[in-house]
């Protein structure tokens, strides 16, 4: 049976597991203690149960468990690492890499290091939506402290070649930040294995709650220091001060342990399904572009435009699917997807865009309907796309000609 | 982004979506707007040579909802109007009837464009006609 609206938008939020949520319950109510308070059984009940969830974020991606810091969530992970390593190594250098298509939580955050001086260098990418090596080994000087790329992009689901960027970073004695939100628990991702020296996470986009996040901070070869952005009693070992939140970090490690055990079936399970959809709705529409490189993506990611069709219009007649699109019809600008454009994708396909995010939830017969509605409302707009009637007659004509 | 159910009816069945024979004298056709905008509405009116009244009207859009709506309820006004009460349509009619929010008040800008453009083309003809 399916359950209406179906949710394909696992890029933008995950429902939360429910052996997820049945760990974190009782740190609301019985063992509500605050993970700081030394001196009563509450206060240790909690402590034992973040060293618990610290060592299961740790396992996921090859750290120790002292190289967490818990934050309120990736941007604030991404806020910490950029800004705490630009002012702490400032006197090393003011030059910052990063790339176009970044998340603006990394993107913003470089915006405003420049207001306080730092040279920031954004790299384009490939059409493909892959970072070219040679412009990054072009681009790092002497003064470069931070090079700041993601694993995996929230748009087009493009995986960054991120251990050669580690390499190129470590060779160079250059810090490597990777937001790595969307690629953590759905691909392999080791911080040893690929360089990495700090990389921002998120448990609400791992099948984990809203709210916490964790930013991993190397403390060996090299260590990494930070300067904080947010001061108080000195928790997270003077990195983020703030009450722990006890049943949120619960649930990040529990999502975590959960993701490492089934990341293997998993992945084949959702590329499986995303194959399944982009083979379907390739057999039944003409004229579908799929954005960002195939071969490096995430399992459960597929963008697509559909040419002639005009995305909100489209997410308006799919309203029992949840999806996004990169077209920006509201906004004053009418700027579609920045991550598209910087792909090199028209103006046009980028308004024709949509986001497809698969997940642990969604079945195979979620991805039938989807096709057959997709389909079917790609075909009634492009009979009334002035558009597809162009190219048609564009098309007659050269076939006459 | 949440519609008005005007728009949403006129999005689920639109008015009059089609075409009329372009090279008809008696055919004038609009196309305005940007792909790479977002919106591209064409628009076409017919004028019985007779009356000078509208007697049918088609349209085809590229767009968002409001945008196929605001054409849409654009070629419902049209049909039976002279010229001079076609040109009389504004962009503010639109918005009240579709209730559309300040961020889309462009698409009823094109709508109204699209109308004068399928005018002006209709006069052109009858001009070269002469």
């Amino acid at each position: 049976m399916l359950r209406f609206p179906i949710y394909m938008d696992n890029h933008a939020t995950t429902p939360v597991d429910p052996r997820v949520l049945e760990q974190m319950l009782p740190y609301f109510t019985d063992r509500f203690g605050n993970a700081a308070s030394r001196n009563h059984s509450y206060g240790w009940q909690a402590e034992e149960a973040v060293d618990v969830a610290r060592k299961q974020v740790a396992e996921l991606i090859g750290a120790t468990a002292k190289e967490i810091v818990f934050t309120s969530g990736a941007t604030e992970s991404d806020n910490l690492a950029i800004k705490g390593a630009a002012r702490m190594y400032r006197e090393k250098g003011n030059h910052l890499i990063t790339v176009v298509t970044e998340h603006k939580a990394v993107i913003d955050t470089c915006k405003h290091l420049e207001k306080e001086g730092f040279d920031v260098t954004y790299l384009p990418v490939k059409r493909d939506g892959l970072v070219d090596l040679d412009r990054l080994r072009a681009a790092i000087t002497d003064r470069t402290i931070l090079i700041s790329i993601m694993a995996a992009n929230n748009e087009v689901g493009v995986l960054q070649p991120i251990a050669e960027i580690g390499k190129m970073a470590r060779e160079r004695g250059v810090l490597f930040h990777t937001d790595a939100v969307q690629a953590a628990g759905k691909v392999p991702f080791d911080v040893n294995a690929s360089s990495v020296d700090m990389a921002s996470l998120s448990a609400h986009k791992m099948y984990g709650p809203k709210g916490v996040g964790a930013l991993y901070v190397r403390r060996r070869n090299p260590r990494v220091l930070l300067t904080p952005i947010i001061d108080g009693g000195g928790h997270e070992r003077g990195m983020r001060s703030g009450t722990l939140n006890v049943p949120g970090i619960v649930g990040f490690g529990k999502a975590a342990a959960i993701c490492r055990e089934e990341l293997a079936t998993e992945s084949a399970r959702v590329t499986g399904l995303r194959n399944r959809l982009s083979d379907g709705l390739r057999r039944e529409l003409d004229e579908i572009y799929i954005n960002g490189s195939v071969e490096h993506r995430l399992p459960g990611n597929l963008n697509v435009s559909f040419a002639y069709v005009e995305g909100e219009s489209l997410l308006m007649g799919i309203n029992d699917i949840a999806v996004s699109s990169g077209s920006a019809c509201t906004s004053a600008t009418l700027e579609p997807s920045y991550v598209l454009k910087a792909l090199g994708t028209s103006d046009e396909l980028a308004h024709s865009s949509i986001r497809f995010g698969l997940g642990r939830f969604n079945t195979e017969e979620e991805v039938d309907f989807v096709v057959q509605k997709v389909s079917a409302v790609v075909k009634r707009l492009r009979e009334m796309s002035p558009l597809y009637e162009l190219a048609k007659e564009h098309e007659e004509v050269k076939i006459r000609g | 982004m949440s519609y008005s159910e005007k728009v949403i009816d006129h999005y689920n069945n639109p008015r009059n979506v089609g075409s009329l024979p372009k090279g008809d004298t008696a055919v004038g056709t609009g196309l305005v707007g940007a792909p790479e905008c977002g919106d591209v509405m064409k628009l076409q009116v017919r004028v019985n040579p007779e009356t000078g009244v509208i007697d049918d009207a088609k349209f085809k859009t590229f767009g968002c909802g409001s945008a196929i709506a605001s054409s849409s309820l654009a070629t419902e006004w049209l049909k039976g109007k002279t010229l001079e009460q076609a040109l009389e349509i504004k962009n503010v009619d639109i918005v009240q009837e579709l209730s559309l929010p300040p961020v889309k008040i462009h698409c009823s800008v094109l709508a109204e464009d699209a109308i004068k453009a399928a005018i002006a083309d209709y006069k052109r003809k009858q001009q070269d006609g002469q």
